[in-house]
């Protein structure tokens, strides 16, 4: 390798060259100017001989440079060159790039980390979560685990977890966790280290609540312990009995579900102190998930056989218990194909659209390339003209295309870098551990960087068939190259349907957009303001059942002598909160309560006597509850209109009726309550109905708050207030519009995913009519010249110039506008109130539209109105 | 020649065969050290002027020799006192220049047999 020398050499080897081929040159002048020519011509003459002296001395430089690389680099500063001369045409070009590549870029991280990556555990490729043969879940009592994990021979070992939640009291402010229970085996089994500590192992399971063992993620240690390395062995308490910490798992592992990353992990046989269930019930299948890694040379086929013979003596032992015992093997990371089967649907569908966006960009820049190329239909010519290759100028082309692909490429993945890690920072619902850890890895960088690429070579590929046609003596000598024609049909139809396209998504984005806001104001049925919720369950605080009533009206007392309280609620379950139950009820002359009586499915909400007044819920008639409406007084109800209509026939005559429960106990309507929205935002009327909780006791406890006050410095207030009655009570506290967040969120989504597609949607029909009217604008440069000298205004100018491109974005957008309407029917089922029929939609879908279009002719007419017919004259 | 009497332009330096000019060059270097000028003239006399070699195709060829080393050049002053930069093959060029000739002389011989075959069996 003696090319560092060479590097130095060079300057000298070139200015060799360049004199001895001026000595050359010279010698052959003074040798015919010997054989009787004039100076004049006898240079001429030498010259003619020579050949083209700067192609010869460039040949001749090549051979001491390293041929491809700096050629390249000499393209790249051309090219370079040539993009910084047309600052629009650049910019338009890598942003759309920027947006395909960067949505592209997103949607495969995402399935990257849902779908492609393995789970974070050693040997995940061997590992393995058991599925029933039928459906797809995997829940399994914990007896049948514990045979499965005996008899098996296929896998390693098994291992078996539950999820509960739990109220940890750690000293300081009592709060609720999601535990993982895991069985003893579980972190050796998955080949684990703790990271702090130690962790639980089989050997320390002795039955029945005998392992009161915590060890932490690493998460929720480095959150609520500030990382403390003295809290191993602290004693802490769930559900108010004493665990001891004994360590904390390894820093990347949260567990084996992809979204649901639990704060600790307890031995599964802890199960019966804080769920509910005993360990030793056959037929109660609360074990959540069993797994484990397959024994070397065993196949996941023998796995499968072995485990239904498993099953099948299982059934024969115990068929009171056990259904059809069958198994297939599944990955873990997404509960098997619960959640596997849709969103690797989803993400198909997400990767195809995103593909499709690529496409559509690279066509669009593909025709930009190819009014570019017309544009320098001269400048080729000439090059041309002048000896150079056209496989060199495709060359400069192809260079111009990847560097505009790559500088695209680049924009987009930074955005999307930034997007997807506030992503997976991004904590949809504080109450659940809900996590998409979609943080992008090298895999993501080389596919965008290979899409970019990709797409560079095929947008550059547009123009290619125009170089290579190109005919220098046609060009130099009318000034015009007629490639084109056919194909333009072809990407008109293209481009009316991107307008489309993206026009159907502004209409249907803000019909979202009016829509959600129109929800956010509507008749609830309560007061979303002024309105604080405190919530906890006393159960999980060790309240037994006989304990609960007194602690609730004692907590309702309490918070009711708070300054600024206007009056405090109890409910067991929120209007349009997760969770709100249903339950059948039948007319009162109904005796046989047999299904196909059923007059009304109503939600049911166990409410303390001030909860109506408290949430805002208006009384129509009749009374509420009082503290008299108890077990021993006889069982009363407030109904809400639409219940009085269903079971009564008519709201006026509801007060005083009786209906029968599930169970056939007679309830007395003593008050109609205003109908309100209780499952969803976008529900018919449903019936409802709100017991007193004295009479249907519940340990879950919502407190309604109502008060004026800040609501900040209230809840503290109230934290505080609570903490006196009992220091171990976990209590969650928000506002009354964060449980409506829930229901928002489906809609919220689809609203900002309609918003994104169409922001995207919009990017591509700029840039699709930028490239046709740049194209027809400089195709027609010299017919507009010609009717700029005959003297065309403006008006006619731009109408000639722009006619078709103005024409294709209005087709697009009626048609788009026209189905965007039709797709509104559809978006009325995800959005509250979604309605096309509203004036404000439509001026601003035609109002989006018309900008758009302005914007993405904005260039091509200024060209257009600055032609000057003297400069193309001159030119031409 | 069949194919020599094509002149030799810019755009078809290749309508010899690749090494073709570069084994003339170094033919005649092999008889002696010559300039660039003196190498043109050296060539079209030789061939009777069959071969209008274009005089600057000349250059690249002799760079790509001096890069792999198969000649060497040097600056002197001629015979007729002029400036001239003169080229010198080295062993490396005689042993290169030994294996193209006999490697040519076998494919001309293969490509005489297929288009004159009754002639070249006869001979």
């Amino acid at each position: 390798m003696n090319w560092i020398p060479d590097i130095f050499r060079r300057r000298k080897l070139y200015d060799d060259l360049s004199e001895e081929i001026r000595l050359h040159i010279e010698e052959r002048t003074e040798q015919l100017m010997a054989d009787g020519m004039s100076r004049h011509e006898a240079e001429q003459a030498a010259r003619r001989a020579f050949g083209n002296r700067t192609l010869l001395e460039e040949r001749s430089r090549e051979v001491w440079q390293w041929p491809r690389l700096e050629s390249i680099w000499a393209d790249v500063r051309f090219a370079l060159r040539q993009l910084r001369r047309s600052p629009g045409f650049t910019l338009a070009a890598i942003v759309t790039l920027a947006l395909a590549i960067g949505a592209n870029a997103v949607v495969f991280s995402v399935m990257n980390a849902f779908i492609l990556r393995p789970l974070n555990v050693p040997h995940a490729e061997s590992f393995f979560a058991l599925q029933h043969g039928v459906g797809d879940v995997a829940n399994q009592s914990y007896p049948d685990y514990l045979d499965l994990r005996d008899c098996n021979r296929g896998f390693d070992d098994l291992v078996a977890y539950n999820i509960v939640q739990s109220g940890l009291d750690a000293g300081g402010d009592p709060s609720t966790i999601w535990i993982e229970e895991a069985s003893g085996n579980y972190f050796d089994a998955l080949g684990l280290q703790p990271f702090l500590g130690h962790v639980f192992h089989a050997g320390d399971e002795h039955g029945p609540n005998s392992a009161p063992y915590i060890v932490l993620t690493y998460a929720y240690w480095h959150t609520h312990f500030q990382d403390d390395r003295g809290v191993v062995g602290r004693v802490v308490r769930l559900n108010k009995h004493p665990f001891t910490i004994i360590g904390v798992a390894p820093k990347d592992f949260r567990g084996t579900l992809l979204f649901f990353n639990p704060d600790v992990f307890v031995p599964i046989v802890n199960h019966p102190l804080l769920g509910a269930n005993e360990l030793s019930a056959r037929g109660d299948r609360w074990v959540f998930e069993i797994m484990g890694h397959l024994r070397a040379g065993v196949t996941s086929a023998q796995a499968v056989a072995d485990l239904n013979s498993i099953g099948a003596s299982l059934e024969r032992a115990y068929p009171k218990d056990e259904g059809k015992m069958t198994f297939v093997l599944t990955r873990p990371n997404l509960y098997g194909d619960f959640l596997g089967r849709p969103v690797r649907a989803f993400m198909t569908g997400l990767m195809l659209l995103a593909g499709l966006i690529l496409l559509a960009a690279c066509a669009n820049l593909g025709s930009l390339f190819a009014a570019r190329a017309a544009d320098r239909s001269r400048e080729v010519a000439l090059r041309l003209a002048l000896g150079a290759g056209r496989k060199r100028i495709l060359r400069g082309v192809f260079t111009e295309a990847v560097l505009i692909s790559l500088a695209g490429g680049a924009v987009g993945l930074t955005c999307s870098a930034v997007l997807l890690r506030a992503l997976s920072a991004w904590q949809p619902f504080p109450r659940w551990p809900l996590h998409l850890a979609v943080n992008p890895d090298a895999r993501v960088y080389g596919v965008a960087v290979l899409l970019a690429l990709i797409s560079g070579l095929l947008f550059g590929a547009v123009p290619v068939r125009q170089v290579l046609r190109t005919s220098p003596y046609e060009v130099v000598k009318s000034g015009s190259n007629r490639v084109a024609g056919r194909r333009m049909i072809a990407r008109d139809l293209l481009l009316v349907v991107q307008i489309a396209i993206c026009s159907v998504l502004v209409t249907s984005s803000m019909v979202a957009v009016r829509g959600l806001a129109r929800s956010l104001r509507a008749d609830f049925g309560f007061d979303v303001q002024n309105n604080l919720l405190a919530e906890t369950d006393l159960i999980m605080a060790g309240y037994s059942p006989d304990r609960v009533p007194a602690m609730q009206k004692r907590m309702i007392d309490a918070l009711q002598a708070m300054p600024g309280v206007e009056s405090v609620g109890l409910t067991d379950s929120l209007p349009l909160g997760a969770g709100a139950g249903k339950s059948i009820v039948f007319t009162d002359n109904t005796t046989n309560l047999k299904p196909s009586s059923v007059v009304a499915d109503a939600f049911v909400f166990n409410i303390s006597p001030e909860y109506l007044r408290a949430a805002g819920t208006a009384l129509l008639s009749g009374r509420a509850f009082t503290w008299q409406d108890d077990k021993s007084s006889p069982r009363v109800a407030v109904v809400n209109a639409e219940f009085a209509r269903r079971v009564f026939g008519s709201m006026n005559n509801a007060i005083g009726r009786y209906y029968k429960m599930r169970d056939g106990t007679r309830v007395e309507v003593v008050g109609l309550a205003e109908d309100g929205k209780y499952g969803g935002l976008n529900e018919d009327p449903q019936p409802a109905m709100f017991l007193p909780i004295l009479q249907s006791p519940s340990n879950s406890t919502i407190l309604v708050v109502r008060s004026r006050r800040d609501p900040q410095l209230l809840a503290a207030a109230m934290r505080s207030e609570l903490r006196q009655l009992d220091a171990g009570l976990p209590v969650f506290i928000e506002t009354r519009d964060k449980p409506m967040a829930v229901l928002m969120f489906g809609p919220r989504m689809a609203t900002v995913a309609l918003g994104i597609l169409g922001a995207m949607g919009g990017m591509l029909s700029i840039t699709g009519i930028f490239g046709m009217a740049a194209y027809s604008v400089s195709k027609r440069l010299k017919e507009l010249g010609i009717r700029v000298a005959l003297g065309a205004g403006r008006k006619e100018v731009l109408r000639a110039a722009l006619g078709r491109a103005v024409k294709l974005l209005a087709l697009g957008s009626v048609a788009g506008l026209l189905l965007g309407i039709l797709a509104s029917r559809v978006l009325a089922f995800i959005v509250y109130q979604a309605t096309p029929r509203d004036p404000f939609v439509l001026t601003g879908v035609v109002l989006a539209m018309a900008l758009l279009g302005l914007l993405a002719t904005w260039i091509p007419a200024q060209r257009a109105l600055s032609i000057d017919p003297l400069v193309l004259l001159r030119e031409e | 020649m069949p194919v020599a009497n094509k002149p030799m332009t810019v755009s078809t330096p290749r309508d010899l065969f690749p090494g073709a000019l570069e084994m003339m060059i170094l033919e005649s270097l092999r008889r002696q050290p010559a300039h660039g000028y003196a190498l043109v003239q050296h060539i079209q006399q030789r061939s009777n002027n069959l071969l209008q070699v274009e005089e600057g195709s000349l250059y690249p060829a002799l760079q790509r020799l001096l890069k792999s080393k198969l000649v060497k050049a040097e600056w002197g002053v001629s015979s007729t006192n002029r400036k001239v930069r003169t080229y010198q093959i080295t062993a490396a060029g005689l042993r290169h220049l030994e294996e193209q000739i006999s490697s040519f002389e076998r494919m001309f011989e293969g490509i005489a047999l297929v288009l004159n075959p009754g002639k070249a069996a006869t001979s």
